[in-house]
Protein backbone atom coordinates (compact mmCIF):
# COMPACT_ATOMS: atom_id res chain seq x y z
CA UNK A 1 0.00 0.00 0.00
CA UNK A 2 1.49 3.43 -0.91
CA UNK A 3 2.16 5.64 1.82
CA UNK A 4 -1.00 8.43 2.63
CA UNK A 5 -0.18 11.57 3.01
CA UNK A 6 -1.17 13.07 6.08
CA UNK A 7 0.12 16.84 6.24
CA UNK A 8 1.21 18.71 3.59
CA UNK A 9 3.99 21.17 3.45
CA UNK A 10 1.30 24.33 3.39
CA UNK A 11 -0.10 22.16 6.45
CA UNK A 12 3.04 22.20 8.08
CA UNK A 13 3.39 25.50 8.29
CA UNK A 14 0.53 26.72 9.49
CA UNK A 15 1.21 24.57 12.27
CA UNK A 16 5.10 25.38 12.94
CA UNK A 17 3.32 29.49 12.98
CA UNK A 18 0.86 27.95 15.74
CA UNK A 19 4.02 25.74 17.77
CA UNK A 20 6.24 28.84 17.79
CA UNK A 21 3.11 31.54 18.78
CA UNK A 22 2.84 28.61 21.57
CA UNK A 23 5.84 28.95 22.61
CA UNK A 24 6.12 32.60 22.49
CA UNK A 25 3.00 32.92 24.52
CA UNK A 26 4.43 30.56 27.41
CA UNK A 27 8.05 31.41 27.57
CA UNK A 28 7.62 35.12 26.35
CA UNK A 29 11.05 36.23 25.84
CA UNK A 30 12.49 33.18 26.17
CA UNK A 31 15.20 34.23 28.58
CA UNK A 32 14.81 31.81 30.87
CA UNK A 33 14.20 28.85 28.37
CA UNK A 34 16.23 26.61 26.62
CA UNK A 35 15.30 24.41 23.48
CA UNK A 36 16.56 21.01 23.45
CA UNK A 37 15.89 18.99 19.83
CA UNK A 38 16.12 15.15 20.50
CA UNK A 39 18.94 13.52 18.26
CA UNK A 40 17.90 12.29 15.47
CA UNK A 41 14.98 13.37 13.97
CA UNK A 42 13.95 15.95 16.29
CA UNK A 43 16.21 18.63 15.83
CA UNK A 44 15.31 19.06 11.99
CA UNK A 45 12.20 20.47 13.93
CA UNK A 46 14.40 22.33 16.31
CA UNK A 47 16.03 23.78 13.80
CA UNK A 48 12.62 24.99 11.52
CA UNK A 49 10.90 26.14 14.82
CA UNK A 50 14.47 28.22 15.91
CA UNK A 51 14.32 29.71 12.35
CA UNK A 52 10.66 30.87 12.44
CA UNK A 53 10.97 32.64 16.23
CA UNK A 54 13.60 34.43 14.85
CA UNK A 55 13.47 35.06 11.62
CA UNK A 56 9.30 35.70 11.95
CA UNK A 57 8.73 36.64 15.53
CA UNK A 58 12.53 38.43 16.15
CA UNK A 59 12.87 36.01 18.96
CA UNK A 60 16.83 36.42 18.61
CA UNK A 61 17.89 35.63 22.69
CA UNK A 62 16.89 32.05 21.87
CA UNK A 63 19.09 29.18 23.35
CA UNK A 64 18.91 25.55 22.18
CA UNK A 65 20.81 22.53 22.60
CA UNK A 66 20.62 18.64 20.84
CA UNK A 67 20.05 15.91 23.18
CA UNK A 68 21.24 12.37 22.14
CA UNK A 69 19.27 9.66 24.01
CA UNK A 70 20.83 6.46 22.75
CA UNK A 71 22.97 4.95 26.28
CA UNK A 72 19.44 6.34 27.84
CA UNK A 73 17.34 3.75 25.94
CA UNK A 74 15.62 1.02 27.67
CA UNK A 75 15.90 -1.09 25.02
CA UNK A 76 19.91 -2.31 24.77
CA UNK A 77 20.28 -6.24 24.02
CA UNK A 78 16.51 -6.20 23.59
CA UNK A 79 16.45 -4.53 19.88
CA UNK A 80 17.32 -6.51 17.02
CA UNK A 81 20.56 -4.24 16.38
CA UNK A 82 22.10 -1.50 18.98
CA UNK A 83 20.46 1.87 18.09
CA UNK A 84 23.50 4.24 16.84
CA UNK A 85 24.47 7.16 18.37
CA UNK A 86 24.66 11.25 17.50
CA UNK A 87 25.99 13.94 18.65
CA UNK A 88 25.26 15.75 21.76
CA UNK A 89 25.58 19.88 21.54
CA UNK A 90 24.84 20.33 25.24
CA UNK A 91 26.80 23.69 25.27
CA UNK A 92 24.09 25.36 27.07
CA UNK A 93 23.43 25.36 30.88
CA UNK A 94 19.88 24.15 31.91
CA UNK A 95 20.66 24.29 35.56
CA UNK A 96 17.47 26.32 36.59
CA UNK A 97 16.38 26.63 33.52
CA UNK A 98 12.37 25.92 31.50
CA UNK A 99 13.30 23.16 28.97
CA UNK A 100 11.71 22.45 26.02
CA UNK A 101 12.16 18.79 24.27
CA UNK A 102 11.35 19.27 20.83
CA UNK A 103 11.02 15.53 18.94
CA UNK A 104 9.30 15.37 15.51
CA UNK A 105 6.80 12.03 16.51
CA UNK A 106 5.53 10.91 20.18
CA UNK A 107 4.35 7.51 20.31
CA UNK A 108 5.21 4.81 23.08
CA UNK A 109 6.52 7.53 24.85
CA UNK A 110 9.79 5.48 25.46
CA UNK A 111 12.36 7.82 23.82
CA UNK A 112 10.69 10.66 25.89
CA UNK A 113 11.30 9.15 29.33
CA UNK A 114 14.77 8.19 28.14
CA UNK A 115 15.69 11.77 27.41
CA UNK A 116 14.32 13.10 31.12
CA UNK A 117 17.03 10.71 32.26
CA UNK A 118 20.51 11.63 29.65
CA UNK A 119 19.31 15.22 30.27
CA UNK A 120 19.81 14.64 33.94
CA UNK A 121 23.71 14.70 32.87
CA UNK A 122 23.78 18.12 32.52
CA UNK A 123 21.98 19.60 35.61
CA UNK A 124 18.60 20.11 37.32
CA UNK A 125 16.03 22.59 35.25
CA UNK A 126 13.76 23.96 36.27
CA UNK A 127 10.88 22.43 34.35
CA UNK A 128 10.86 20.35 31.44
CA UNK A 129 8.04 20.64 28.68
CA UNK A 130 7.24 18.57 25.59
CA UNK A 131 6.42 19.87 22.14
CA UNK A 132 5.35 16.97 19.41
CA UNK A 133 4.81 18.05 15.49
CA UNK A 134 2.89 14.53 15.59
CA UNK A 135 1.18 12.77 18.71
CA UNK A 136 0.16 9.11 18.03
CA UNK A 137 -2.49 8.88 20.40
CA UNK A 138 -3.68 5.91 22.04
CA UNK A 139 -0.36 4.10 22.11
CA UNK A 140 1.75 4.86 24.70
CA UNK A 141 3.46 3.17 26.99
CA UNK A 142 4.14 5.19 29.79
CA UNK A 143 2.61 8.44 31.24
CA UNK A 144 3.92 11.02 29.09
CA UNK A 145 1.72 13.38 27.28
CA UNK A 146 3.33 16.60 25.05
CA UNK A 147 2.37 20.36 26.21
CA UNK A 148 2.50 21.55 22.32
CA UNK A 149 1.36 19.08 19.28
CA UNK A 150 0.78 20.13 16.12
CA UNK A 151 -1.55 17.33 14.88
CA UNK A 152 -3.08 14.38 16.92
CA UNK A 153 -3.28 11.11 14.98
CA UNK A 154 -4.55 7.73 15.34
CA UNK A 155 -2.75 4.97 13.75
CA UNK A 156 -2.14 1.05 14.53
CA UNK A 157 0.30 -0.28 16.32
CA UNK A 158 3.02 -1.72 13.25
CA UNK A 159 2.15 1.38 11.52
CA UNK A 160 4.88 3.63 10.84
CA UNK A 161 4.54 7.70 10.69
CA UNK A 162 7.51 9.24 8.95
CA UNK A 163 8.39 12.92 8.83
CA UNK A 164 9.60 14.38 5.98
CA UNK A 165 11.69 18.09 5.75
CA UNK A 166 13.50 20.05 3.17
CA UNK A 167 16.67 19.79 4.68
CA UNK A 168 16.67 16.24 3.91
CA UNK A 169 13.75 15.74 1.42
CA UNK A 170 12.06 17.17 -1.20
CA UNK A 171 9.34 18.92 0.66
CA UNK A 172 8.29 19.03 3.90
CA UNK A 173 5.62 16.03 4.36
CA UNK A 174 4.26 13.87 6.80
CA UNK A 175 3.08 10.32 5.84
CA UNK A 176 1.80 7.13 7.26
CA UNK A 177 2.61 3.92 6.05
CA UNK A 178 0.28 0.67 6.56
CA UNK A 179 1.93 -2.11 7.94
CA UNK A 180 1.19 -4.41 5.11
CA UNK A 181 1.07 -8.13 6.95
CA UNK B 1 23.46 0.44 13.48
CA UNK B 2 26.36 -1.67 12.63
CA UNK B 3 27.25 -4.59 15.15
CA UNK B 4 31.51 -6.23 15.71
CA UNK B 5 31.91 -8.82 13.40
CA UNK B 6 33.28 -10.73 16.24
CA UNK B 7 31.82 -12.17 19.42
CA UNK B 8 34.53 -11.58 21.77
CA UNK B 9 37.79 -9.14 21.79
CA UNK B 10 40.25 -11.55 21.92
CA UNK B 11 43.06 -9.46 19.27
CA UNK B 12 43.16 -7.18 17.01
CA UNK B 13 44.09 -9.78 14.56
CA UNK B 14 40.87 -11.14 14.74
CA UNK B 15 38.61 -8.03 13.93
CA UNK B 16 38.25 -6.03 10.66
CA UNK B 17 38.81 -2.72 9.54
CA UNK B 18 35.35 -2.02 9.69
CA UNK B 19 34.78 -2.61 13.49
CA UNK B 20 37.97 -0.68 14.42
CA UNK B 21 36.16 1.96 13.01
CA UNK B 22 32.87 0.99 14.94
CA UNK B 23 34.68 0.80 17.89
CA UNK B 24 36.11 4.58 17.32
CA UNK B 25 32.73 6.21 16.39
CA UNK B 26 31.33 4.79 19.26
CA UNK B 27 34.15 5.85 21.63
CA UNK B 28 33.79 9.66 19.91
CA UNK B 29 30.07 9.45 22.00
CA UNK B 30 31.43 8.10 25.01
CA UNK B 31 34.34 10.81 25.10
CA UNK B 32 31.47 13.12 25.06
CA UNK B 33 29.53 11.12 27.87
CA UNK B 34 32.56 10.79 29.94
CA UNK B 35 33.28 14.80 29.98
CA UNK B 36 29.82 15.54 30.95
CA UNK B 37 28.94 17.12 34.86
CA UNK B 38 28.13 13.77 35.39
CA UNK B 39 29.77 10.52 33.80
CA UNK B 40 27.82 8.18 33.36
CA UNK B 41 24.83 6.49 31.23
CA UNK B 42 22.77 3.33 32.12
CA UNK B 43 22.96 1.20 29.32
CA UNK B 44 24.86 -2.05 31.15
CA UNK B 45 22.71 -1.72 34.24
CA UNK B 46 21.05 -5.69 33.72
CA UNK B 47 25.04 -6.88 33.20
CA UNK B 48 27.56 -8.15 35.45
CA UNK B 49 31.11 -7.98 34.77
CA UNK B 50 34.18 -9.74 36.48
CA UNK B 51 37.71 -8.41 35.84
CA UNK B 52 40.30 -10.97 35.95
CA UNK B 53 43.69 -9.82 36.42
CA UNK B 54 46.25 -13.17 36.71
CA UNK B 55 49.49 -10.25 36.17
CA UNK B 56 49.87 -7.21 37.84
CA UNK B 57 48.26 -4.22 36.40
CA UNK B 58 47.26 -0.04 37.20
CA UNK B 59 46.01 2.12 34.60
CA UNK B 60 44.42 -1.33 32.53
CA UNK B 61 42.72 -2.29 35.46
CA UNK B 62 42.13 0.67 36.66
CA UNK B 63 40.30 2.22 33.27
CA UNK B 64 38.47 -1.09 32.47
CA UNK B 65 37.04 -0.74 36.04
CA UNK B 66 36.27 2.78 35.69
CA UNK B 67 34.46 2.12 31.92
CA UNK B 68 32.31 -0.84 33.66
CA UNK B 69 31.15 1.88 36.02
CA UNK B 70 30.69 4.50 33.73
CA UNK B 71 28.58 2.02 31.85
CA UNK B 72 26.94 1.15 35.11
CA UNK B 73 27.51 -2.69 35.11
CA UNK B 74 27.82 -4.53 38.29
CA UNK B 75 31.47 -5.58 38.62
CA UNK B 76 33.53 -8.57 40.60
CA UNK B 77 37.33 -7.68 40.67
CA UNK B 78 39.87 -10.91 41.10
CA UNK B 79 43.62 -10.62 41.05
CA UNK B 80 45.54 -14.09 41.45
CA UNK B 81 47.42 -12.67 44.33
CA UNK B 82 44.78 -13.35 46.87
CA UNK B 83 43.00 -16.31 45.20
CA UNK B 84 42.53 -19.90 45.27
CA UNK B 85 44.83 -19.71 41.74
CA UNK B 86 47.74 -20.25 44.42
CA UNK B 87 45.91 -23.68 45.83
CA UNK B 88 46.14 -24.92 42.34
CA UNK B 89 42.80 -24.34 40.50
CA UNK B 90 42.99 -24.58 37.04
CA UNK B 91 41.85 -21.69 35.00
CA UNK B 92 38.59 -23.08 33.37
CA UNK B 93 37.76 -23.86 37.06
CA UNK B 94 38.14 -20.41 38.36
CA UNK B 95 35.84 -18.90 35.48
CA UNK B 96 33.15 -21.43 35.67
CA UNK B 97 33.03 -20.77 39.43
CA UNK B 98 33.13 -16.97 38.64
CA UNK B 99 30.71 -17.70 36.05
CA UNK B 100 28.22 -19.69 37.87
CA UNK B 101 27.24 -16.29 40.19
CA UNK B 102 25.96 -14.97 36.92
CA UNK B 103 28.49 -13.04 34.95
CA UNK B 104 27.92 -12.30 31.28
CA UNK B 105 31.14 -10.67 30.76
CA UNK B 106 34.59 -11.66 31.43
CA UNK B 107 37.76 -9.36 31.04
CA UNK B 108 41.01 -11.26 32.04
CA UNK B 109 44.93 -10.00 31.96
CA UNK B 110 47.18 -13.53 31.70
CA UNK B 111 50.97 -13.97 31.95
CA UNK B 112 50.07 -16.57 29.02
CA UNK B 113 49.76 -15.76 25.57
CA UNK B 114 46.84 -17.51 23.91
CA UNK B 115 44.97 -17.53 27.41
CA UNK B 116 41.93 -15.33 26.21
CA UNK B 117 41.35 -17.09 23.15
CA UNK B 118 41.65 -20.39 25.18
CA UNK B 119 39.28 -19.32 27.98
CA UNK B 120 36.68 -18.18 24.87
CA UNK B 121 36.49 -21.83 23.62
CA UNK B 122 36.19 -23.39 26.96
CA UNK B 123 33.76 -21.34 29.10
CA UNK B 124 30.05 -19.77 28.00
CA UNK B 125 30.44 -15.74 28.32
CA UNK B 126 32.06 -12.86 26.55
CA UNK B 127 35.66 -12.88 26.99
CA UNK B 128 37.91 -9.40 26.41
CA UNK B 129 41.75 -9.76 26.60
CA UNK B 130 43.32 -7.22 28.73
CA UNK B 131 46.79 -8.49 27.20
CA UNK B 132 47.93 -11.95 27.13
CA UNK B 133 51.14 -12.28 28.06
CA UNK B 134 53.69 -11.37 25.16
CA UNK B 135 51.03 -11.97 22.29
CA UNK B 136 48.24 -9.49 22.55
CA UNK B 137 46.71 -6.03 24.25
CA UNK B 138 44.28 -5.48 21.62
CA UNK B 139 42.38 -2.36 24.25
CA UNK B 140 45.42 -0.68 24.45
CA UNK B 141 46.62 -1.15 20.86
CA UNK B 142 43.06 0.88 19.71
CA UNK B 143 43.62 3.64 22.15
CA UNK B 144 46.56 4.49 20.71
CA UNK B 145 45.19 4.17 17.11
CA UNK B 146 42.47 6.14 18.54
CA UNK B 147 44.84 8.73 19.52
CA UNK B 148 46.72 9.04 16.64
CA UNK B 149 43.05 9.28 14.96
CA UNK B 150 42.06 11.85 17.38
CA UNK B 151 45.74 14.19 17.10
CA UNK B 152 45.69 13.66 12.87
CA UNK B 153 42.57 12.77 11.68
CA UNK B 154 43.02 9.94 10.27
CA UNK B 155 45.66 6.88 10.76
CA UNK B 156 46.00 5.84 7.21
CA UNK B 157 48.71 6.96 5.42
CA UNK B 158 50.66 8.20 9.17
CA UNK B 159 53.88 6.88 9.70
CA UNK B 160 54.34 5.32 12.91
CA UNK B 161 57.49 4.23 14.25
CA UNK B 162 57.46 1.96 17.23
CA UNK B 163 60.77 2.17 19.72
CA UNK B 164 62.19 -0.10 22.30
CA UNK B 165 61.31 -4.07 23.61
CA UNK B 166 59.15 -5.66 20.74
CA UNK B 167 60.38 -9.09 21.35
CA UNK B 168 58.08 -9.29 24.71
CA UNK B 169 55.89 -6.48 24.00
CA UNK B 170 51.68 -7.20 23.09
CA UNK B 171 51.34 -3.69 23.19
CA UNK B 172 53.83 -4.19 20.11
CA UNK B 173 51.88 -6.62 18.16
CA UNK B 174 48.38 -5.43 18.84
CA UNK B 175 49.80 -2.04 17.50
CA UNK B 176 50.89 -3.25 14.34
CA UNK B 177 48.40 -5.67 13.38
CA UNK B 178 45.88 -2.07 14.02
CA UNK B 179 48.14 0.45 12.57
CA UNK B 180 48.50 -1.81 9.47
CA UNK B 181 44.48 -2.58 9.33
CA UNK B 182 44.06 1.01 9.37
CA UNK B 183 46.92 2.24 6.83
CA UNK B 184 49.53 3.29 8.42
CA UNK B 185 53.05 2.61 7.61
CA UNK B 186 54.92 1.30 10.36
CA UNK B 187 58.51 0.60 11.24
CA UNK B 188 60.00 -0.41 14.74
CA UNK B 189 62.85 0.35 16.21
CA UNK B 190 65.14 -1.47 19.00
CA UNK B 191 67.85 -2.93 19.33
CA UNK B 192 68.30 -6.31 17.44
CA UNK B 193 67.95 -8.53 20.34
CA UNK B 194 64.56 -6.88 20.94
CA UNK B 195 63.20 -7.58 17.61
CA UNK B 196 61.74 -10.68 17.09
CA UNK B 197 62.87 -12.63 13.86
CA UNK B 198 61.08 -11.95 10.92
CA UNK B 199 58.83 -9.42 12.46
CA UNK B 200 59.05 -7.83 8.62
CA UNK B 201 56.44 -10.76 7.59
CA UNK B 202 53.84 -8.55 9.59
CA UNK B 203 54.46 -6.01 7.16
CA UNK B 204 56.42 -3.68 9.21
CA UNK B 205 59.94 -2.21 7.93
CA UNK B 206 62.73 -1.92 10.99
CA UNK B 207 65.15 1.17 11.39
CA UNK B 208 67.77 0.34 13.84
CA UNK B 209 68.64 4.01 14.17
CA UNK B 210 66.66 5.65 16.14
CA UNK B 211 66.85 9.23 15.24
CA UNK B 212 66.32 7.95 11.18
CA UNK B 213 63.40 6.42 12.72
CA UNK B 214 62.03 9.45 14.34
CA UNK B 215 63.47 12.13 11.50
CA UNK B 216 60.57 9.10 9.36
CA UNK B 217 58.05 9.43 11.13
CA UNK B 218 54.80 11.40 12.27
CA UNK B 219 54.15 9.76 15.79
CA UNK B 220 56.51 7.47 17.93
CA UNK B 221 55.25 5.29 20.53
CA UNK B 222 58.05 4.72 22.83
CA UNK B 223 57.77 1.40 24.47
CA UNK B 224 59.06 0.54 28.19
CA UNK B 225 61.70 -2.41 28.00
CA UNK B 226 59.68 -5.32 29.99
CA UNK B 227 62.21 -6.55 32.42
CA UNK B 228 60.19 -8.65 34.03
CA UNK B 229 59.59 -10.67 30.79
CA UNK B 230 63.90 -11.58 30.79
CA UNK B 231 64.97 -14.56 31.50
CA UNK B 232 68.64 -13.46 30.36
CA UNK B 233 70.60 -10.23 29.52
CA UNK B 234 69.52 -8.89 26.29
CA UNK B 235 71.57 -5.34 26.19
CA UNK B 236 74.59 -4.64 27.79
CA UNK B 237 73.41 -2.12 30.14
CA UNK B 238 70.40 0.21 30.70
CA UNK B 239 73.00 2.76 30.59
CA UNK B 240 73.96 1.98 26.51
CA UNK B 241 69.82 1.11 25.88
CA UNK B 242 69.35 4.87 27.04
CA UNK B 243 71.85 6.51 24.90
CA UNK B 244 71.10 4.48 21.84
CA UNK B 245 67.13 4.02 22.01
CA UNK B 246 66.00 6.37 24.86
CA UNK B 247 64.37 9.97 23.59
CA UNK B 248 65.93 12.86 25.01
CA UNK B 249 64.75 16.48 24.26
CA UNK B 250 67.80 17.24 22.29
CA UNK B 251 67.38 14.48 20.05
CA UNK B 252 63.94 15.52 19.46
CA UNK B 253 64.64 19.08 18.59
CA UNK B 254 67.61 18.27 16.68
CA UNK B 255 64.75 16.79 14.61
CA UNK B 256 63.78 19.91 13.08
CA UNK B 257 60.00 18.68 12.95
CA UNK B 258 57.18 17.73 15.13
CA UNK B 259 56.52 14.18 15.98
CA UNK B 260 53.50 13.34 18.21
CA UNK B 261 55.09 10.63 21.16
CA UNK B 262 52.94 8.11 22.68
CA UNK B 263 53.82 5.66 25.38
CA UNK B 264 51.36 2.95 26.93
CA UNK B 265 52.61 3.52 30.46
CA UNK B 266 54.03 2.35 32.93
CA UNK B 267 57.08 5.05 31.94
CA UNK B 268 60.75 4.24 33.09
CA UNK B 269 61.48 8.14 32.96
CA UNK B 270 65.27 8.78 32.08
CA UNK B 271 65.42 4.84 30.17
CA UNK B 272 62.98 4.63 27.18
CA UNK B 273 62.09 8.40 27.53
CA UNK B 274 63.01 11.74 29.70
CA UNK B 275 61.16 13.60 32.01
CA UNK B 276 61.63 16.71 29.74
CA UNK B 277 60.22 14.54 26.47
CA UNK B 278 57.46 12.74 28.39
CA UNK B 279 56.41 16.23 30.16
CA UNK B 280 56.41 18.09 26.37
CA UNK B 281 53.48 19.29 24.26
CA UNK B 282 54.39 16.64 21.76
CA UNK B 283 53.47 14.13 24.38
CA UNK B 284 50.10 12.60 23.94
CA UNK B 285 50.60 10.15 26.94
CA UNK B 286 47.52 11.74 29.08
CA UNK B 287 45.08 11.85 26.18
CA UNK B 288 46.04 7.98 25.76
CA UNK B 289 44.90 7.31 29.64
CA UNK B 290 41.87 9.08 29.24
CA UNK B 291 40.50 8.03 25.32
CA UNK B 292 42.02 4.32 27.25
CA UNK B 293 38.18 4.87 29.32
CA UNK B 294 36.51 5.75 25.81
CA UNK B 295 37.76 3.18 23.81
CA UNK B 296 37.27 0.94 26.82
CA UNK B 297 33.71 1.98 27.44
CA UNK B 298 33.00 1.53 23.65
CA UNK B 299 34.50 -2.32 23.43
CA UNK B 300 32.59 -3.17 26.59
CA UNK B 301 29.08 -1.52 24.86
CA UNK B 302 29.27 -2.73 21.51
CA UNK B 303 30.34 -6.41 22.75
CA UNK B 304 27.07 -6.22 25.76
CA UNK B 305 24.85 -5.25 22.54
CA UNK B 306 25.95 -8.93 20.98
CA UNK B 307 25.01 -10.65 24.66
CA UNK B 308 21.94 -13.43 24.42
CA UNK B 309 19.25 -11.24 25.40
CA UNK B 310 16.73 -10.67 28.96
CA UNK B 311 14.08 -13.90 29.04
CA UNK B 312 10.60 -11.94 29.12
Amino acid sequence: MPPKLLLNAQQIDILLHRLACQLIEHHGDFSNCVLIGLQPRGVYLLDRLVALLQGEYNINALRQGKLDITFFRDDFRRSEKPHAASSNEMNVPIEGKDIVFIDDVLYTGRSIRAALTAIESYGRPKSIELLNLIDRRFSRDLPIQPDYVGRQIDALQNDKVTVEWTATHKEDAVYLLKDSV
Amino acid sequence: MKTLSVDHLLGIKYLKEDDLHLIFETADHFKEVINRPIKKVPSLRDVTIANLFFENSTRTKLSFELAEKRLSADILNFSAAQSSVKKGETLIDTVNNILAMKVDMVVMRHPNPGAAEFLSKNVDACIVNAGDGTHEHPTQALLDAYSIREKFGEVAGKRIVIVGDILHSRVALSNIFALNMLGAEVKICGPKSLLPKHIESLGVKVEPDLKKALRWCDAANMLRVQNERMDKSYFPSIREYTQLYGLTLPLLQSLRKEITILHPGPMNRGVEISSEVADSDQAIILDQVENGVAIRMAVIYLLASKLIKPQA
